[in-house]
């Protein structure tokens, strides 16, 4: 659609601005402030400079946290974006089963998180739950509170579970898109079921699919509130990621100036990466015309 | 604003970053941008432009306090050649 | 993942099922089984769940439910909850209509990088807005009301509701603004009654997403509230890790935590993915 230029929009705008300035703006200059600063309780600050800074760079453990927290968000993506194509490659053509399957798979989409994390709580438990007691019955030793690769196992399974389907719900909605025409034409250049998925579906899908990686990217970089609720960040720390450090620091421990350090750095991370997946967007959008 | 916690140094800082926001502001107004495309395929106005400088010169002065031993304001240094080239070649 | 291997040669045996038949059955399965066990604990008593194993509840019984209907440490929770999500939605379709038909309709100055800012509160970590929050919200004297959640969660939900939103709006035809203007209607009597009864489905949906993802947060809720607005989310981890968990009673608020999702679900089954792509599809 061809838009109009006008300068008053702005004044559409300005509750938005006004609200968010509030909620995003005034909070990270606050953490910029409390970055510079040490406090000893009780509202006293005294300047620190940068040293917050250079002793959280030159600290193992916000680079371990980065890692744990790289090597999750790596794993999901290798995970949810081929299996959630393959659904969305093997849903139902029409009729009721389509609406059947479409409600099913939204629903672990609308579970509170914290709820989510629950579920496999209990569902991995060896003595109550059906996945630990039927492992444990076949001889698998499974405990994800003591053992760190149970543990990792236990937080992927579920993230697969929670999130595959978003993965899958969006490739279907690409792949509705396509015109019978262009099933039609391959049909009568005989050409495969793969050179169908690699030079029609696949191309079709590409917008849905970068957006579908963007968000599971972004979630999975500041997943808090599920791994916290399972494993909360054990055992040891094992499966401690990024978000889950920070609240430690942050709330935990009330360590401000390294916390708000940390959070800066974070904040600057997700920036660069929403730049970049932005600018691939609508670059492809444009290319799309 | 006393839970804010302002210092000095934070509160130039972010007048420094308001300063060239209204600045380019009145330059997008006095001399409209024209997107161009530059050495990354991508097009971008000067205000991208200068978001790129700021976005990358944090990183730069990050990676100076965590790699390097001198002085802060070498990383500034640094960054001002940064700034020239992105809005001279992107 | 490895079912899709397992599966292939299974459905050349059993030629009438097709193969993506038994693929979506066992996917839904995935899904469905955890859900199911939660259900089924919900249903028995705490000796049940801890001295045997079994698959259905032997004794059904609606103990579990009767709890938290009738204590009010539980069922304030969910009022608690309710509560500050439906001042949140509100709030974020209130500011968020006029802005997504600015960025739909309109070219001003600097409207792109706004767009981008806005995306980027969306992807944003709550954790790092936690403690600015709660220090923000304890000095103005908010902490611990529902309006201080309400406001926080408008941090990603203004962002996503202009987002859909401006999906939503892009479809509608810019002739019709335009003949509705020519015809003497005020910008406000256009909006009122011509142009959000065309984008109804889109409000709609907004709404149950900004519903839905402040109803599933519970970093920020958990931080911000103590006694008086505390959310349900809160309640049920803080149960945890006490000694002696009451599972029973776990499972049933988790249960009443998905069903305000699972009855509307069925509404909004087309716009899900549009929804949770932030109207891009």
């Amino acid at each position: 659609m061809e838009k109009t230029v006008n300068q008053k929009a702005w004044f559409l705008v300005l509750p938005v601005l006004v609200l968010v300035a509030f909620s995003a703006v005034i909070p990270l200059m606050t953490v910029v402030n409390y970055s510079v600063q040490d406090t000893f309780g009780n509202n006293q600050f005294f300047w620190a400079g940068l040293e917050w800074f250079k002793e959280m760079l030159r600290d193992d453990r916000m680079w371990d946290a980065l890692g744990r927290q790289l090597m999750f968000s790596g794993i999901i993506l290798l995970i949810q974006i081929p299996l959630g194509v393959f659904i969305a490659l093997n849903m139902p053509k029409s009729g009721f089963w389509v609406s059947f399957c479409l409600v099913v798979m939204s629903l672990p989409l609308l579970i509170p998180w914290n709820v989510v994390g629950t579920i496999w709580q209990i569902f991995g438990r060896v003595d109550i739950g059906l996945l630990g007691h039927t492992l444990a019955a076949i001889g698998v030793d499974y405990n994800y509170t003591s053992d760190p690769f149970a543990a990792w196992v236990t937080i992927i399974v579920m993230d697969v579970w929670h999130w595959t389907s978003l993965v899958a719900l969006l490739a279907y909605a690409g792949l509705k898109s396509i015109p019978d025409a262009y099933y039609q034409a391959a049909k009568i250049d005989q050409a495969s079921r793969w050179a169908v998925f690699r030079y029609i579906e696949l191309p079709k899908m590409m917008g849905v699919l970068m957006i579908a990686i963007l968000l599971r990217f972004m979630d999975s970089f500041m997943i808090y509130t599920e791994p916290f609720v399972v494993t909360g960040g054990g055992p040891g720390s094992t499966t401690t990621m990024l978000s889950i450090d920070l609240v430690k620091m942050a709330l935990g421990q009330f360590d401000l100036g390294p916390a708000a350090a940390f959070s800066i750095m974070y904040f600057l991370t997700i920036l660069l990466i929403s730049w970049v997946f932005y600018t691939v967007m609508t670059n492809l959008e444009k290319r799309e015309g | 604003m006393e839970w804010m916690a302002w210092t000095w140094p934070t509160a130039i800082f972010f007048m420094v970053i308001a300063s060239l926001l209204i600045t380019f502001t009145i330059l997008a107004i006095k001399f409209p941008e024209t997107p161009r495309v530059g050495v990354l395929r991508i097009e971008t106005t000067r205000g991208d432009r200068l978001f790129i400088t700021l976005l990358g010169s944090a990183f730069i002065n990050l990676a100076w306090l965590g790699l390097a031993d001198m002085a802060q304001w070498w990383a500034l240094v640094i960054c001002a050649v940064y700034a020239v080239l992105v809005f001279r070649y992107v | 993942m490895t079912d899709a291997s397992i599966t292939a040669p299974k459905a050349r045996a059993l030629p009438k099922v097709k193969s993506s038949t038994i693929v979506m059955g066992l996917y839904l399965l995935f899904l469905m089984l955890p859900i199911y066990w939660l259900l089924n604990m919900s249903f028995k008593t705490n000796t049940e769940i801890v001295s045997t194993f079994t698959l259905w509840p032997t004794n059904p019984t609606l103990d579990n439910y009767r709890t938290i209907l009738t204590d009010p440490a539980w069922y304030t929770g969910y009022i608690n909850s309710l509560i500050y999500v439906v001042m949140n939605t509100v709030i974020s379709l209130a500011v968020a209509l006029p802005a997504a038909y600015a960025f739909s309709r309109y070219h001003f100055m600097g409207d792109k990088h706004l767009f981008f800012w806005l995306l980027t509160n969306r992807m944003a970590p709550p954790a790092v807005f936690a403690l600015p929050f709660f220090q923000l919200y304890s000095s103005v004297g908010l902490f611990d009301t529902h309006i201080a959640v309400a406001l926080a969660h408008c941090l990603f939900n203004v962002p996503l509701a202009v987002w859909i939103l401006e999906g939503f709006m892009r479809g509608v035809p810019k002739e019709i603004d335009e003949t509705a203007y020519i015809d003497g209607y005020s910008f406000g009597r256009f909006f009122a009654k011509i142009f959000m009864p065309l984008i109804a489905s889109g409000i709609g949906v907004a709404a149950f997403f900004c519903f839905m993802f402040s109803w599933v947060e519970l970093l920020l809720s958990r931080t911000l509230t103590t006694v008086d607005a505390k959310p349900i989310a809160a309640i049920m981890t803080r149960t945890q890790g006490a000694a002696g968990i009451d599972w029973g009673v776990l499972a049933a608020a988790g249960i009443l935590t998905i069903v305000p999702g699972a009855l509307v679900i069925y509404f909004v089954r087309n716009y899900i993915a549009k929804g949770f792509a932030l109207g891009r599809v």
